[in-house]
């Protein structure tokens, strides 16, 4: 998964990087095939080489040594609202068919939990070029419709996100799972577009909440190269963040 | 008369005792995940205060704890939770359960709160932003209005300014009078220190004014807004402070664990807080191992820069 959300990633952009596992993703990208890629964080941070150790937050020292950048949230996230950013990188407690992001109502069992909220994530899926979602597939997360739109994808279809005035040039791109990758036809629903390798089609589709279309030239997802496994190894040698 | 300027260190104690009287609306966790004011918290929550608007973009563990303490009644924050281990137990508690009291949430986005942080820092009504489009969030926060533009009839959000009574602001070093150091990733503090209308600085170091003014760059909170100077080492512990010490990863997840019910919830604060006078012997609780672990040993000066004439 993480190695999927990497490639998403092309040499030279400006990333935004959201907190938890895209931190692994961008760190994973620099490493392997977009070492000039520059990583934005939302705390005041510019990076363009890796960070030092491994990150628990955004705001973890190694992070800020030898950066780019240090400065005020808005000298950040303003890069984002003037159509700089390429790619922003998000996880997320649910997301629906048209991509859009719930971090703020729950359902967990039947009942409505409270969730931490939006952080920068909205800002992030409202004004990125291309908005990518990182999160485990099943169904309790990929929802028919989210309850809540904490973080805007394409609403209810193609045309909803320039009618609410968000920019021409944005919107969602891919919603990486445990199982595969989704990317939006031009209606701006999700369809999938490959599974990972190991994962049949029909375990996929039975642990999304809504009748997924499946791509006619469906793509098994390459395997991680050794040289990306050995990074993520590299990142992450405790296993906090990545599981396997 | 000379130039030297009027002292106002005071203990933490004075501070809050001072400046954040029940009812306030208090700025904290502005510098996002790296110092974050946890033993102003901490005494705010000893002093008993009750009815508080906490003010803050993503304020890590410290809001989830001063909830679950009862000294909240509203939240206007972007992100309340756990930043390494998800979400706030006790945050949760009270939103969905009313435990220990209900509370109300504003929510913000990272941007948007920035952005009502830096209106009432240039001393206007509301700033304009693309932020939010299409977030529910507009549906419940009455601070986010829609408008269109006057000049190009593009949909904007109007940001309404926020000026919190009193902005608690962890900063590396100060001087007496509350000149202030700080780097490192600043989030809203400065627009927060500018915004609001009282600070409270809690200093690692305090240092003289010749060292504050040898580097004008650096001094983002001048003196003449801060109410009161706190010189408390370790204050934002377990949050970190650049070269100072690093963040403490366990205590987050310690502190996850032993958060997940009310009861067990109770017992760290009684042990963390409650019973813990002062910063002085909470670091004592601590224990040397674990400060000297976290105390930063690789030091990364920077070049320094000539403000000769």
């Amino acid at each position: 998964m993480v190695a999927a959300a990497a490639r998403e990633i092309r040499d030279g952009e400006l990333v935004f990087v959201g907190m938890r596992l895209p931190m692994i993703a961008f760190a994973l990208a620099k490493r392997t095939h977009a070492p000039r890629a520059t990583g934005l964080f939302e705390n005041g941070i510019i990076r363009d080489t890796p960070a030092p150790a491994l990150l628990y937050t955004m705001g973890d020292p190694p992070n800020l040594f030898q950066a780019t950048f240090c400065g005020d949230m808005i000298s950040v996230m303003s890069l984002l609202q003037q159509g700089r950013v390429n790619v922003g990188f998000l996880g997320a407690a649910e997301v629906d068919r048209f991509g859009n992001l719930n971090t703020t109502w729950g359902r967990r069992n039947g009942q409505t939990v409270r969730l931490p909220g939006s952080g920068g994530a909205c800002d992030i899926a409202g004004l990125s070029q291309r908005t990518v979602v990182i999160l485990a597939h099943d169904r309790e997360r990929l929802v028919a419709r989210v309850g809540y739109i904490t973080s805007p994808g394409n609403g209810d279809g193609a045309g909803w996100r320039r009618a609410r005035g968000l920019p021409a040039r944005s919107g969602p791109s891919a919603i990486i799972t445990t199982m595969g990758v989704l990317r939006f036809g031009e209606d701006g629903e999700a369809f999938l577009a490959s599974v990972h390798p190991g994962i049949r089609v029909e375990e996929a589709l039975s642990n999304t909440g809504w009748p997924l279309r499946v791509a006619d030239n469906l793509e098994v997802t390459p395997d991680p190269s050794e040289d990306e496994l050995r990074v993520i190894r590299e990142i992450d040698p405790d296993h906090f963040w990545t599981k396997t | 008369m000379t130039g030297a300027a009027h002292s106002k260190l005071v203990s933490m104690q004075q501070a809050i005792s001072e400046h954040v009287p029940s009812g306030s609306s208090v700025l904290m966790g502005a510098e996002l995940e790296q110092m974050i004011p946890f033993s102003a918290g901490h005494e705010i929550i000893r002093q008993g205060r009750r009815d508080l608007t906490l003010v803050g973009p993503i304020s890590d563990i410290l809001f989830d704890q001063m909830i679950g303490a009862g000294c909240v009644s509203r939240v206007m924050a972007a992100w309340v939770g756990n930043a390494s281990a998800g979400v706030g137990y006790c945050f949760r508690r009270a939103v969905e359960r009313a435990i220990p009291n209900a509370i109300e949430t504003v929510d913000y986005t990272n941007f948007t709160l920035a952005m009502a942080l830096h209106a009432a820092a240039l001393g206007v009504p509301f700033l304009p932003t693309y932020a939010a489009l299409g977030s529910d969030l507009l549906k419940s926060n009455g601070n986010l209005c829609e408008f269109i533009s006057p000049v190009n009839e593009d949909r904007l959000i109007a940001v309404r300014a926020l000026q919190p009574d009193v902005a608690i602001v962890p900063v590396q070093r100060a001087d007496a009078a509350g000149n202030s150091h700080l780097w490192g990733n600043l989030g809203v503090a400065i627009d927060g220190a500018r915004a609001s209308r009282k600070v409270i600085v809690v200093a690692e170091e305090i240092v003289a004014p010749e060292v504050i003014a040898s580097d004008p760059n650096r001094t983002l909170i001048p003196g003449f807004l801060v109410a009161a100077v706190v010189h408390e080492p370790w204050g934002a512990h377990p949050s970190p402070v650049q070269g100072y010490y690093g963040r403490d990863h366990a205590f987050f997840a310690e502190y996850h664990e032993q958060s997940r019910n009310q009861e067990d919830f109770e017992r760290w604060l009684e042990r963390w807080v409650l019973k813990t006078p002062s910063r002085v012997e909470y670091i004592m609780q601590l224990g040397n191992a674990r400060t000297a672990d976290l105390r930063t040993r690789e030091h990364a000066f920077t070049a320094p820069a000539d403000f000769g004439f």
